[in-house]
């Protein structure tokens, strides 16, 4: 059952489509403790605790330093709410990404993400349904919740589900080992066993960081890839904007009601989403820079998730080039030679020779074939306009495929299941906690089988007789 | 006046049919709450009888009998007073898994319980077989034009009538079951005993659905020709720890016997390969359905085939006899063969077979049909419990019966029935599974069943269940007080522990060096300290001079609740979000079909069980959250369903 009543939950709980205003809910005892940390008056001060129960208010709901959004709150204490617990009423912007970052806010203070139909259930169990209503809420609710059951088996790719199947088989096993051997205890030995269930917890561990870790490329897809353009002065990175945004005039969108100066231009390249940040800055400064050391631009590139490098291909290497891969080599980041269709002066070899100078031991002792892998280097003609296709491709490896998170072979694409992996993974913490400070084994076994659970609901599969199955097929029990 | 007699006629308020594990907790139940009680047995030498393993208690059986005896159940008393051998088995797993077992002296414990019946108040003891089940369909009260099936006693084989107000089916193996030794089948009980042939028709003749499961025993040899020189010798524990709450632990510590551990070879699986075709369940004779968790040794050599040796333990029927129990190695396979193989092991090259091992078939229900408090939802007054319901083991069975037999108490006298729950009980866990889910082999309890396990430890059993052992009337005021006071004496002593602040004074670093504890740099409470796994409760006195003396049982609970408190709360957290679903009940009468929008999948499987709450409904597979919501908002609609008790 998902019937948990004590905890606070959280989702939007308007459409997901491009509309004006979009709605988070967050309902349960903790929402006031929760929603105060992300939202504020804009003068650094949580108003929501002093806010009276049945009253709205004008706020901002922040990231840390930043403010993501302004919004009208609602304020609903128990028990006059929908659900009968104290419910705390967000009203964004709309937009997809915007609605989905506030939530992720939510989350990181505390809440959880609500189980389909769960706040009408909250509803019904505090008795809080006009009833007639309830019943064509319910059809509503049995049905989606079958849809998104169905729409989420079908969604994740075999792959995804072959992964946690295998992942779970694993956890079963040990469980059920764990298991044969307390209730017969003669027959199977724990001796030694915390070693073993310390090495098989850690490789399950690494295995799910990596697919959390493609939750966040998988977000790259959705969300875009926060993209900065760096460069010399006149090395070509004007034209490589206007052939990045003449690509598709479309903007994809800009983000409403910010109150940031800064713009954000979305691009999209066939399936790519591009969010090109500070392009503003980067047009502004591009003639009044002298050297690359610009506070702004290199500020700018540090938060990027993609660094794209234009180096004017039709001179030598040039210091300065030397300098801004200095400060970018951590981020992924392609190199472009442009050469505007002159000669072409560097070739991919001189760039690695020299590039790889300038970082620390790993990067001097990489070979060609990791360097140029690492750090694709394309040769393109910004003013032709040839070399989409190069950049496309590089990009596709750097985020996509994982050339560099090699771990994360699948992607996850759901924000409920990166956030049952997360679970899983805080389970199995506990367990290898447990073993390092000496807790017995049937303690840790509840962290245990709870990771196994929370893998399960990824999947969809249904729990019931797992365990009691696996200890009779696998091991020879008793009399 | 007629004087040609037409059958006894008696009046008794709850007939108990068998006298088995589960018939003897029901009868003394029935009896010690005042009722006129009689308890059949097709044997009175067989009251309490252990025909299988010689011992009581082990991995989550333990637990049960801890239960049992904290509710006013008699199966703990009784083996504190006839063991042989004790052990505490998993010791250094956490202490939710410690287990108590006892090896038993078999013909001790069976007379001891004989004893108790036998002295019992309000008890008859009566050798007959009983052969129908006597019932009448009386109009409904609430339903006009609707008639309910009540029972009204029982007749034996001689044609007495016993008129009741309750009857308790404890049948155990008994019903239709035939024994199965190879080739060679007898009609008969376990260990020879008359089998009950003819009340399974009756059952059925009153609407009870039954089925065939089977189980099996291995053989038993005369220890004298074995030899333990090639054995592993175990033995007992040196401080013997009782099963029940009520026994003195100084007044069973005594000298105990070993059980001997030895294995079976390659040779062994050779001869049971070679002879496959001569097993009866391989030769599709058996069609019942035997239990994974006690696998014949042919099934252990089939399935396991990897394995080139499985363990053997020799354990000593009892101290009257020379014979010994060869557990591990159950068998249906023909006698030649069962020599044969049973030679193969080191140590029994001689042995002599005193008695052949056995499968047995026999007549059960599905518990499915049975309410969670263990009456038949078609037939009032009519109650079961015990290796009928479709169980194994002697623990498992004697707590159903125990719960039986006080239900069948309640409803006469008009009282709320007893039903444990999951979050409180093995027995609460062994009962909703057996009702709930659907059990295709004899039921064993399992720790891994219950999932809030650290809640329910054999150490705080009483703590648990002593208040509805005192609510039936089972448990004294004066133990109840006792076990009052015990917990507030663990309450008073976990927040003082928590409460007394330490700092990095010289005696505390000294104490804690000693140990190879961490020094302190903050305030530390005396609670923080003993959730290091170096130090305990008694290494802490030197710097606890407030303490006051307590007895073990306390400190042992205030030890455990403080190391473990993440997890416990953690657990009762959980069972706090699954209670919400528990005490929704759904009515009786409820039309599945009229339910607007549940999934025909689960209207089906709700249709079938006809669960008692939400929370039973939530947990029958094919039944989703999303069908628990619906059936939520309906139950809604028609009426607040917590006030609708179904009686």
């Amino acid at each position: 059952m998902t019937g948990n009543t004590q905890s606070t939950i959280a989702a939007i709980s308007t459409a997901l489509s491009e509309s004006g205003i979009g709605i988070i809910r967050v309902s349960g005892p903790d929402s006031v403790s929760i929603c105060s940390k992300i939202l504020g008056d804009g003068k650094g001060d949580s108003v929501l605790e002093k806010m009276q129960a049945g009253t709205f208010r004008h706020l901002y709901v922040r990231d840390g330093e930043e403010t993501i959004d302004e919004c009208i709150v609602l304020l609903f204490k128990a028990p006059h709410s929908y659900t009968g617990e104290d419910t705390v009423e967000i009203q964004c912007h709309g937009g997809v990404l915007l609605l989905k970052k506030v939530l992720e806010r939510v989350l990181k203070s505390g809440a959880v993400l609500s189980a389909p139909g769960e706040f009408t259930k909250r509803a019904f169990l505090n008795g809080k349904m006009d009833l007639a209503q309830a019943e064509a809420v319910m059809d509503l609710i049995s049905s989606r919740s079958e849809m998104s059951l169905r729409a989420s088996r079908d969604q994740m790719s075999g792959r995804v589900s072959d992964i946690i199947r295998a992942l779970r088989a694993k956890i079963l096993y040990e469980t059920a080992y764990i298991e044969a051997a307390i209730d017969d205890p003669e027959h199977y030995d724990l001796e030694g066993y915390d070693t073993h269930v310390r090495d098989v917890v850690s490789d399950i561990k690494e295995k799910i960081t990596g697919l959390v870790k493609s939750y966040e490329s998988g977000k790259y897809i959705r969300e875009g890839i926060i993209t900065c353009i760096v460069g010399r002065p006149n090395s070509g990175k004007s034209s490589l904007l206007n052939l990045l945004t003449g690509y598709d005039r479309a903007i994809v969108s800009d983000i409403p009601g910010t109150t940031r100066d800064t713009i954000e231009e979305y691009v999209r390249l066939d399936d790519i989403l591009l969010k090109l940040t500070d392009t503003a800055g980067i047009r502004n400064t591009e003639d009044e820079i002298e050297s690359i050391g610009t506070r702004k631009a290199v500020d700018a590139a540090l938060s990027a998730d993609l660094i794209l490098f234009m180096i004017d291909a039709s001179e030598y290497l040039h210091m300065d080039d030397l300098e801004i891969f200095s400060k970018v080599h951590d981020k992924k980041c392609i190199i472009i030679l442009n050469k505007a269709d002159k000669p072409l002066m560097i070739k991919p070899l001189d760039v690695y020779e020299h590039f790889r100078e300038c970082g620390d031991f790993s990067l001097r002792s990489m070979s060609k074939d990791d360097f140029l892998v690492r750090y694709p280097c394309i040769v393109m003609s910004t003013g032709g306009g040839n070399g989409l296709d190069d950049l496309k491709r590089s990009i596709t490896s750097l985020f996509i495929s994982g050339k560099i998170d090699s771990s994360s072979e699948v992607v996850i694409t759901d924000m409920r299941h990166s956030q049952l992996l997360k679970d899983a993974l805080s389970s199995l913490e506990n367990v290898l906690e447990c073993i390092d400070t000496g807790m017995e084994t049937d303690i840790y076994t509840v962290d245990l089988y709870d990771a196994y659970r929370k893998l399960g609901l990824i999947i969809g599969e249904e729990i019931e007789d797992d365990l009691a199955n696996e200890i009779f097929s696998k091991f020879c029990m008793g009399k | 006046m007629d004087l040609k007699c037409r059958g006894a006629q008696f009046d008794t308020d709850v007939a108990i049919v068998g006298a088995g594990h589960a018939g003897c907790e029901a009868a003394l139940a029935c009896s010690r709450l005042g009722l006129d009680t009689v308890v059949f047995t097709v044997s009175v030498d067989s009251i309490a009888l252990m025909p299988c393993n010689p011992n009581i208690g082990g991995s989550s059986k333990g637990h049960l009998v801890r239960e049992l005896d904290a509710l006013g159940g008699e199966m703990g008393k009784n083996i504190d007073k006839t063991f042989i051998q004790s052990k505490m088995l998993n010791t250094s797993k956490g202490p939710a898994v410690h287990s108590l077992r006892a090896q038993a002296d078999k013909r001790d414990y069976s007379g001891s319980m004989r004893k108790v019946l036998e002295s019992q108040d309000h008890l008859t003891i009566k050798q007959a077989e009983v052969c129908e089940l006597l019932w009448e369909d009386i109009p409904d009260d609430e339903r006009e034009g609707t008639y309910v099936r009540r029972v009204t006693g029982v007749k034996t084989q001689t044609g007495t009538v016993y008129h009741a107000k309750a009857v308790v089916l404890c049948t155990g193996v008994y019903l239709n079951a035939r024994c199965l030794t190879g080739e060679s089948i007898t009609y008969t009980g376990p260990n020879g005993l008359q089998a009950a042939t003819h009340l399974s028709d009756s059952l059925k003749g009153a609407g009870v659905e039954l089925r065939r499961f089977k189980t099996g025993t291995p053989a038993r040899m005369d220890g004298k020709t074995i030899d333990y020189s090639k054995m592993e010798e175990q033995k007992g524990d040196e401080r013997i720890i009782p099963f029940s709450f009520s026994t003195d632990p100084d007044s069973i510590q005594k000298e105990q016997v070993s059980c001997y551990l030895t294995h079976t070879t390659e040779k062994t699986h050779e001869i049971i390969r070679a002879n496959l075709d001569r097993s009866p369940i391989y030769a599709g004779i058996i069609e019942g359905t035997g239990p994974r968790y006690c696998p014949s040794i042919e099934d252990k050599v089939v399935k396991f085939s990897e394995r080139t040796s499985h363990q053997v333990f020799i354990e000593p029927e009892g101290l009257y006899t020379d014979e010994v129990y060869i557990d591990g190695m159950s068998s249906s396979m023909p006698e030649d063969v069962q020599i044969a193989m049973y030679r193969s092991v080191p140590g029994l090259e001689n042995c002599r077979i005193v008695r052949n091992a056995y499968a047995i078939e026999y007549d059960c229900i599905n518990a499915k049909s049975l309410y969670p408090h263990l009456e038949f939802k078609t037939i009032k007054g009519l109650f079961a419990g015990g290796q009928f319901n479709g169980s194994s083991g002697y623990e498992e069975a004697a707590a159903q019966g125990f719960v039986a037999g006080v239900n069948a108490a309640m409803e006469i006298l008009g009282k709320e029935f007893l039903t444990l729950k999951r979050s409180e009980s093995y027995i609460g866990v062994l009962i909703d599974d057996l009702v709930t889910k659907d059990n295709r082999e004899p039921y064993r309890m399992m720790t891994s069943r219950a999932e809030y396990r650290l809640l329910l430890r054999q150490d705080n059993a009483d703590l648990r269940l002593r208040k509805y052992g005192h609510r039936i009337g089972l448990v004294s005021d004066e133990v109840f007080d006792k076990t009052v006071l015990k917990q507030q004496m663990i309450d008073e002593e976990t927040e003082r522990l928590k409460s007394v602040m330490l700092g990095a004074g010289r005696e505390v670093s000294k104490l804690l060096e000693q140990y190879g504890s961490p020094a302190l740099s903050t305030a530390t409470s005396l609670a923080q300290l003993l959730c290091r796994p170096e130090l305990d409760y008694e290494k802490l006195a030197p710097l606890d001079p407030g303490r006051k003396p307590l007895p073990a049982d306390v400190i042992e609970q205030v030890q455990i609740e403080i190391r473990y408190e993440g997890y416990i709360k953690r657990q009762e957290r959980q069972v706090r979000e699954q209670e919400r679903l528990e005490v929704k009940l759904i009515p009786e009468d409820i039309d599945y079909d009229d339910v607007p929008s549940l999934r025909i999948e689960a209207r089906q499987h709700l249709k079938e069980f006809r669960p008692v709450s939400v929370g039973q409904a939530s947990r029958i597979s094919g039944v989703s959250p999303a069908d628990i919501s619906v059936l939520l908002v309906y139950l809604e609609r028609n009426g607040s369903p917590s006030t609708v008790q179904q009686k």
